[in-house]
């Protein structure tokens, strides 16, 4: 049979999947090239050698060399090397994966949720609260702390699904105003008595009891990791085997169609929301529960939960708004966490090339168009229809 | 070979393959300048992917397109529009907030700034040589499906396009609006343009090709004179004998299931588009609904769904008040509703054809259990459905969005039609389906009927009106005209169409008929 196209046939089979899998790799390999230049660029020590490329290639190529592979394999070393380091990357990436799947729930059902943010440091508050200032055994302790935490994250996102079921205001303006209020409200509370440490007068709130911490299993990996791999499965079977994910994807892909097949519209939003922020709050629940490296959780302040609302968009957006996917994304961004601050100790490489080289992971993953065009064997053979306007989100 | 052969515009063996599925299995066809051919098929038979093929829009797996004489590789629409080929696509492909200049200008090639002014004459100047007039200012969306066509006529040959592609262009136009591209069509081919016409009905074919081809499942199956009747073509096209116009026993009518009510329903702008209608329909009979599009129909469908601004009164389906139920309510009362545009209210493209058959009640037996979806029952019902209404798809699993355009619409009515329904509400309930499918689907309706159900028909096809009906209903301007019966001559339910009474209707035309036996 005469062929008009050159490309080679296994290709033809590369399904749609696989591709995509590969997609996300190159782009992660194009993110580490990229970092490496920067690295390079940055240090004024090895960019200085490259003015002698030509006449002595083996003083700068090298020197570059001795730096990207020094920053890398402590990268490396830092995210999966050990025994402890897997156990910090495990403690990094479960907040992540927890509000990354609150995010990722969101576009699922065709909304924009910014406000993982808010949700996360709702959940926070109420778990510490309820850690510092209650006395109760064993077991009961945590498990009210962390549903206190998740239905406060449940409700912070709620109130942003009812109010655009009811009003019709955008999600993404009110997810906003409400990370808004949720950070003014922990910092007001921690000049409060009932949040304040005796004795201090810096916002910071007592230590958790004992009896409400998200306990250990081997170092930093502790029991909240395992809870945010069961919420993926739950998010999973939400999404997949519920009526009420049906309603959810139905209503993301195609609100009209939806509406018009009897589902409400409004309704999905609000549960949504609810759900979504109930994870958000999960994550809250878990830099306020979980164990430091000292062992013990760290106390409640207006930096704990950290940008995980925002770097959970990233992890949804890496993840495909999959479950598997946004666990897998928890991981690497939590690995690039715990290896970033190896990074930084031992290879003297600044913190924030971490974020950098999340940032273009991201910008990698999210234009898969441009990692087409720079690694071509990728390109899709043209099987889709034009993409019609409208549906997903 | 001769330059004779050479000539025009050619598809050599064109083979196309989706995973392990041959869409075109070694496809030739030709078009040349000044001919209209027409491109004939069942759903699914091809004919799409065969023009996204050359338009460029789909990389085939084997075959050459040849363009006077010389291979021409398009692997893009761009590139397509540059050789001199345009598409007018099934389903629009415009910008819907942008006006008609500002589409105009998309996707051609140019310096970085934009020049509206151009584009604005350029519309002018082509819409008055081809007498497609539309204003270069208004906004898509603002626009009726008619007019949004001509834009994409007019982008088409803005890029100067020798070659023109109508895909299943009449499927959505009114029957007013299908004469006037008739019209056109034929001045582009005197023009001496080369069209490759896609069309379901076949009297269109009778009134305007030059040359047919037949595709079925992938291949070619034959060609036809231009003078062949409907029947043979629809032979030709399905592979069977087919009755154009199906026998419908005598309606047994019952009791009173749908009563309206002095209905009246606004729109988003707070417009009445129906106006105070009454009506009743009776277990066993269809009361079709005609009149030219925007009349109000497509809103008293969605009124009766429960999906409309109703200002005052009833709507009483089985004795119940359903006037301000909502779909999730009207659905499970026993309503069953085909919209009239598909792909936007009736199916979620990219769900699979499994889910998109249970959309409207995977929360009911036997496709849940409490919370959870029963993956197998609703495996059964898509596996059973498919096979039942003749749904070209590999696999259930497929999305929607790779169905062929006609596949797509069985989709939604077999969803509807397989359910124990008190009302039947369907919008142009055959559009885009191929002669086989309209059968079928003719027949299941009378069926739906003669089970006891009521079923209303809105249709703007007076063939399908008189093909269903057992009495009709015309609206104009939200009212109603009249209620009539199916046998009233087509000069009449035309001028009821455009608002005259029935006894003045009825007077004219024996007038005219009158007038012209002198
Ligand atoms: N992107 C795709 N992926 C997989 N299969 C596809 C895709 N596009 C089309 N097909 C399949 O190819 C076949 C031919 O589709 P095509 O759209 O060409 O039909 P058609 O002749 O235009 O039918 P219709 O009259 O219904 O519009 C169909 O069975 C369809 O399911
Ligand atoms: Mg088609």
């Amino acid at each position: 049979m005469s062929s008009t196209t050159s490309r080679p046939a296994f290709l033809a089979y590369l399904s749609q999947y696989w591709r995509e899998w590969a997609i996300t790799g190159a782009a992660m390999v194009l993110a580490l090239l990229l970092g490496a230049i920067l690295m390079v660029v940055a240090d004024p020590e090895v960019s200085a050698n490259f003015a002698y490329l030509f006449t002595a290639p083996q003083l700068a190529l090298g020197g570059a060399w001795a730096k990207v592979a020094g920053a890398y394999s402590a990268l490396v070393a830092g995210a999966v090397g050990s025994p402890e380091a897997l156990a910090h990357t495990s403690a990094k990436a479960a907040p992540l994966i927890c509000a990354g799947l609150g995010v990722g729930l969101g576009f699922r059902a065709g909304l924009f949720n910014i406000g993982a943010q808010g949700q996360a440091i709702m959940g926070s508050i109420v778990a510490a609260y309820i850690g510092f200032t209650f006395q109760l055994p064993y077991g009961l302790h945590l498990l009210v702390a962390i549903i206190g935490g998740v239905a406060a994250g449940a409700l912070w996102g709620g109130v942003v699904g009812w109010l655009k079921a009811k009003t019709g205001a955008h999600e993404v303006i009110v997810t906003i105003m409400m990370n808004y209020i949720a950070a003014g409200l922990l910092a007001w509370l921690l000049t409060t008595a009932a949040f304040m440490r005796p004795g201090r007068m810096d916002p910071i709130s007592p230590e958790v009891q004992p009896t409400s911490a998200l306990p250990g299993i081997y170092q930093q990996f502790h029991l909240g990791f395992l809870v945010a791999i069961l919420a993926a499965a739950a998010v999973w079977w939400l999404l997949e085997r519920s009526t009420t994910g049906f309603a959810i994807r139905a209503v993301g892909l195609n609100p009209n169609a939806a509406a018009t097949a009897g589902m409400s519209v409004a309704a999905t939003t609000t549960i949504t929301m609810t759900f979504a922020g109930a994870l958000a709050g999960l994550a809250g629940v878990q830099a306020a529960l979980g164990p430091s490296a000292n062992g013990v959780p760290v106390p409640l302040t207006v930096g704990l939960v950290g940008t995980v609302g925002f770097d959970a968009i990233t992890v949804a957006l890496l993840g495909r708004s999959r479950p598997l996917g946004i666990v897998l994304a928890g991981l690497l961004f939590g690995g690039l966490s715990a290896g970033g601050l190896a990074m930084q100790s031992v290879a003297q490489t600044p913190l924030t090339l971490t974020m950098v080289l999340q940032a273009l992971v991201v910008l990698f993953v999210a234009a898969p168009a441009l990692v087409q065009t720079l690694v071509p064997i990728l390109k899709e053979r043209k099987s889709k229809k034009v993409a019609m306007a409208g549906g997903e989100a | 070979m001769t330059a004779q052969h050479d000539a025009g515009l050619q598809l050599r063996e064109i083979t196309k393959k989706f995973g392990t599925f041959v869409a075109n299995d070694a496809v030739s066809l030709d078009v040349q300048p000044g001919e209209i051919h027409c491109l004939l098929g069942e759903n699914g038979a091809g004919k799409s992917t065969l023009m996204n093929v050359l338009y460029g829009l789909l990389q085939p797996d084997g075959g050459q397109i040849i363009l006077d004489g010389e291979e021409l590789h398009v692997e893009n629409p761009r590139q397509a529009m540059a050789a001199g080929i345009g598409m007018v696509h099934q389903h629009f492909m415009l910008v819907e907030v942008f006006t008609v200049a500002e589409n105009l200008i998309l996707g051609r090639e140019g310096g970085p700034v934009l020049n509206l002014e151009k584009a604005r004459a350029k519309v002018t100047e082509l819409a008055g040589r081809y007498n497609l007039p539309v204003d270069p200012d208004a906004r898509i969306e603002d626009l009726p499906v008619g007019i949004q066509q001509r834009v994409e006529i007019l982008k088409a040959l803005a890029n100067d396009a020798k070659y023109l592609v109508f895909d299943e262009p009449t499927a959505v136009l009114t029957p007013q609006e299908i004469d006037e591209l008739m019209i056109v069509m034929q001045k582009l081919r005197d023009d001496g343009k080369g069209i490759v016409f896609i069309t379901h009905k076949l009297r269109e074919v009778r009134a305007i090709a030059d040359r047919i081809t037949v595709l079925r499942r992938g291949k070619i199956v034959g060609s036809a004179e231009p003078g062949t009747s409907e029947s043979e073509l629809a032979e030709l096209m399905v592979g069977r004998a087919v009755d154009l116009r199906i026998a419908k026993p005598e309606a047994k009518v019952g009791q009173i299931r749908l009563s309206v009510k002095g209905l009246t329903v606004a729109n988003p702008a707070g417009a009445v588009v129906v106006d105070g209608l009454d009506f009743e329909v009776a277990s066993g009979e269809i009361l079709c609904i005609a009149g030219v599009q925007g009349n109000g129909q497509s809103e008293l469908a969605d009124a009766l769904l429960g999906n409309a601004q109703v200002t005052s009164g009833t709507v009483t389906l089985d004795g119940v008040d359903v006037t301000h139920s909502n779909p999730r309510q009207t659905i499970a009362a026993g309503l069953g509703f085909v919209p009239e545009d598909r792909q936007h209210d009736g199916y979620v493209a990219n769900f699979t054809v499994a889910e998109n058959l249970v959309l409207n009640r995977f929360t009911t037996q036997p496709f849940s259990k409490g919370l959870a979806l029963d993956l197998k029952a609703i495996a059964d019902n898509a596996t059973d459905l498919v096979e039942r209404y003749d749904i070209r798809t590999e696999s259930i699993t497929k999305l929607a969005s790779q169905l062929s355009g006609g596949n797509a619409q069985k989709l939604v009515l077999a969803r509807e039609l397989s359910r124990d329904l008190a009302l039947l509400v369907a919008s142009q309930p055959t559009r885009g389906v191929d002669v086989g499918a309209i059968e079928f689907l003719h027949k299941r309706i009378v069926a739906e009927r003669d089970t006891g159900a009521a079923v209303v028909i809105v249709s703007t096809e007076l063939e399908e009106v008189e093909a269903l009906a057992d009495r009709v209903l015309v609206m104009y301007r939200g009212k109603a005209v009249g209620i009539v019966s199916p046998e009233t001559p087509r000069d009449v339910l035309g001028l009821m169409m455009a608002g005259v009474p029935y006894e003045e209707a009825l007077a004219n035309s024996k007038a005219a008929a009158t007038g012209k036996d002198n």
